[in-house]
């Protein structure tokens, strides 16, 4: 049977456009407002991420930490991650979510355990920012035998032929950062560039769904638009911190950027 | 199951091929992006660490920059007012500089020019391993930024000043509790996105694998002239001997004891047992801490039932870590060291008691170390060798004495 994330790439190559993925963080700003702005942005966007925060954060760059903390501060846990996809999922039983973290707190819980509750609550695939290649292989294995996408990643200090490695070991959706950066930094890379790295991955195996993330805003989105996938995260993250400044209301200001964000790639 | 350390095989190189030690600690736990870059450097550093030429060089550095070897004295004040022990010293804080954070500052900026390379950057809590980075760095003509935490700027000042004079940049960071947990992110963060030109010294034994390797590496030269100073002294390494030692991040108490393994000497890691009465510490490995992952490496770590990582409290910022070298975890695990940990208090009452009865005087980390010596000599014979590695010197800690205790001596 064909996964969710293989599903949505496949219904967004029918209609000839790249998948809109974005990325929130659980629990921002509070338990009840990310439920809804999932609930929300699922009408526009394809698959959605979903991160668990973590205080110690080695990747992220400022707006995510900023997400995460204030997540965090409101007292937000792994049972209540699962909640919230577990309710997000009785409404939209087949938008596909992924959940993105860091593995301390899966080694925590318990690699079986965690692996548990994304299966009763329907998570559809993992990205776990510190756990690469090949000491992520017993891990995905796990992942597979459940029917979850572990996500690898690529970036651009991969080698080609590490990339290979990568990507035949891969599932359904393959990650590539698009720069030397942690999340949410300025675009240094012009995105002719990046698409050229992208076709370059994508000539190893153009079967495999192949997103771009890092640095993807509305200024710049349209312009990689011939990808498989574009990820969006701190540009969200931002606007729920700039609409609690404003005293806005979060949600419908996502609803809106996402919407925008939409209609630059169709 | 219980661990146990090979023979006639380093301490660092004592791990797996997924670079754990004991099959538990350490690791890559990285970005992707810096799989790369961490694996270039362990390749050069795997090279250099057997290149004659490169060896020559150190020792060279070691010698004419640092200034090798580092005092090996008795403490007889310290000794007769104690009545037990014979207590020594390794005065590692005469090393340039003021303390041994200066060994690993010195390989990495070698290897920094070997990689062609011309920024580096590097974490710091008391600033003391800013403050060498940022020597070493003007030394060696490299461009350097230091991440420092904003609470440690404000508590460590002669160290910052010293660290600007060098002509470094200090970022402050001013995330979570501002202070070296925060600063090691930070500084990883910033070569996630400049590993392409930058090159980066982490400050102590912890860090993704080739981190940890290349501080044992170059703090062991303290165990290499301390084993012929001892030799020196008694004739041979006496049959009770203690080696006792401060730990934060570790990296001090590995290349204390490094040359010692094989031997019959006793190691004693002395972690920051915080404020007395507070449950806030720095002391992962006295408080049995779970293992986590902080930083790229799997270690005992004082973490929440979730995995997030816990604020910790010492009036040492050098100490003030929540994690522990997983070199650390391994050795307590192998039983080949023991920890235990000192409070402020005791730390302050050390600090007071060795800089009025000797002629040195030890910063608030060594003086954790310094607290222990205390502790334990009047119970031991004076057949009985203490040797304490005061790696680091008062003059950094000079506010905070002063505030605490109402003056300050040296």
């Amino acid at each position: 049977m064909k996964s969710k994330i293989a599903l949505a790439f496949d219904n967004c190559k029918r209609e000839r456009r790249a998948a809109l993925i974005t990325y929130t963080v659980a629990g921002d700003n509070t338990k009840k407002n990310s439920l809804k702005i999932l609930n929300k942005i699922s009408e526009h966007a394809d698959i959605l991420e979903l991160g668990f925060p973590h205080n110690t954060p080695i990747a992220d760059g400022g707006q995510i930490q900023v997400s995460s903390h204030r997540a965090l501060k409101n007292g937000i846990k792994l049972n209540d991650v699962f909640q919230i996809v577990k309710k997000f999922k009785k409404s939209n039983p087949n938008k596909p979510i992924i959940l993105m973290g860091y593995f301390n707190l899966i080694y925590q819980k318990g690699e079986n355990n965690f692996l548990r509750g994304c299966k009763s609550s329907g998570v559809d695939g993992l990205i776990i920012v510190d756990l690469p290649y090949p000491e992520n292989k017993k891990f995905a294995n796990k992942c597979k035998k459940k029917s979850i996408n572990f996500i690898q990643l690529l970036s651009p200090t991969t080698s080609k032929d590490r990339m290979k490695k990568i990507i035949k070991d891969s599932h359904d959706m393959i990650y590539y950062i698009s720069m030397l950066s942690t999340t949410g930094g300025k675009l240094k890379v012009s995105p002719k560039k990046i698409l050229h790295n992208y076709n370059m991955i994508k000539r190893i195996n153009p079967k495999k769904n192949l997103v771009i993330g890092f640095g993807i805003t509305d200024k710049t989105i349209s312009m990689l638009k011939s990808a498989n996938g574009l990820v969006v995260g701190s540009m969200l993250c931002k606007t729920i911190t700039n609409s609690l400044k404003m005293r806005q209301n979060p949600v419908t200001k996502l609803d809106k950027i996402v919407y925008n964000l939409k209609k630059k790639i169709i | 199951m219980s661990l146990k350390i090979k023979k006639n095989i380093p301490l660092i190189d004592q791990h797996d091929e997924n670079f754990m030690y004991g099959g538990r600690f350490g690791g890559n736990f990285i970005p992707e992006t810096l799989k790369k870059p961490i694996d270039d450097l362990t390749k050069l550093f795997s090279k250099l660490r057997k290149d004659k030429n490169f060896l020559k060089e150190r020792n060279h550095y070691f010698k004419a920059y640092v200034g090798a070897p580092t005092p090996f004295i008795k403490l007889e004040n310290l000794t007769e007012h104690l009545g037990g022990a014979q207590i020594y010293a390794k005065v590692v804080s005469e090393a340039n500089g003021g303390a041994h954070k200066i060994y690993n500052a010195t390989v990495h900026c070698l290897i920094a020019k070997k990689a062609g390379k011309k920024f580096i950057v590097g974490d710091t809590g008391a600033g003391y391993a800013g403050k060498m980075l940022s020597m070493a760095a003007k030394k060696f003509g490299l461009k350097c930024k230091i991440f420092m935490g904003a609470k440690d700027i404000k508590r460590q000042r002669p160290n910052v000043e010293a660290i600007k004079k060098n002509g470094a940049e200090i970022v402050p960071v001013t995330t979570g509790s501002q202070t070296l947990v925060d600063a090691v992110s930070e500084c990883m963060r910033y070569w996630v996105s400049n590993c392409d030109t930058t090159h980066m010294c982490v400050g102590s034994t912890v860090g993704p694998n080739i981190f940890i390797k290349i501080c044992a590496w170059s703090t062991a030269q303290i165990s290499r002239e301390l084993i012929r100073q001892v030799k020196d002294e008694f004739g041979k390494i006496p049959k009770k001997l203690k080696l006792i030692n401060c730990v934060g991040g570790g990296s001090s108490a590995v290349g204390f004891w490094n040359e010692f393994m094989e031997t019959q000497a006793e190691f004693i890691g002395v972690e920051a047992g915080g404020p007395k009465n507070s449950k806030l510490h720095a002391a992962p490995l006295t408080n049995g801490s779970k293992i986590g992952i902080l930083h790229g490496a799997a270690q005992y770590v004082i973490q929440d039932k979730e995995g997030q990582i816990g604020s910790t409290k010492s009036i040492s910022a050098g100490l003030d870590y929540p994690g522990i070298s997983p070199l650390h975890c391994f050795l307590k695990d192998t039983k080949r060291a023991k920890y235990t940990s000192a409070s402020d208090e005791d730390a302050l009452k050390a600090y007071q008691l060795v800089s009025r009865l000797e002629n040195i005087s030890p910063s608030l980390e060594p003086s954790h170390a310094f607290a222990e010596v205390i502790r334990i000599a009047p119970k031991l014979k004076s057949s009985e060798i203490i040797i304490c590695n005061s790696c680091g010197d008062s003059q950094k800690d000079k506010d905070i004495i002063k505030q605490r205790l109402g003056s300050y001596i040296r």
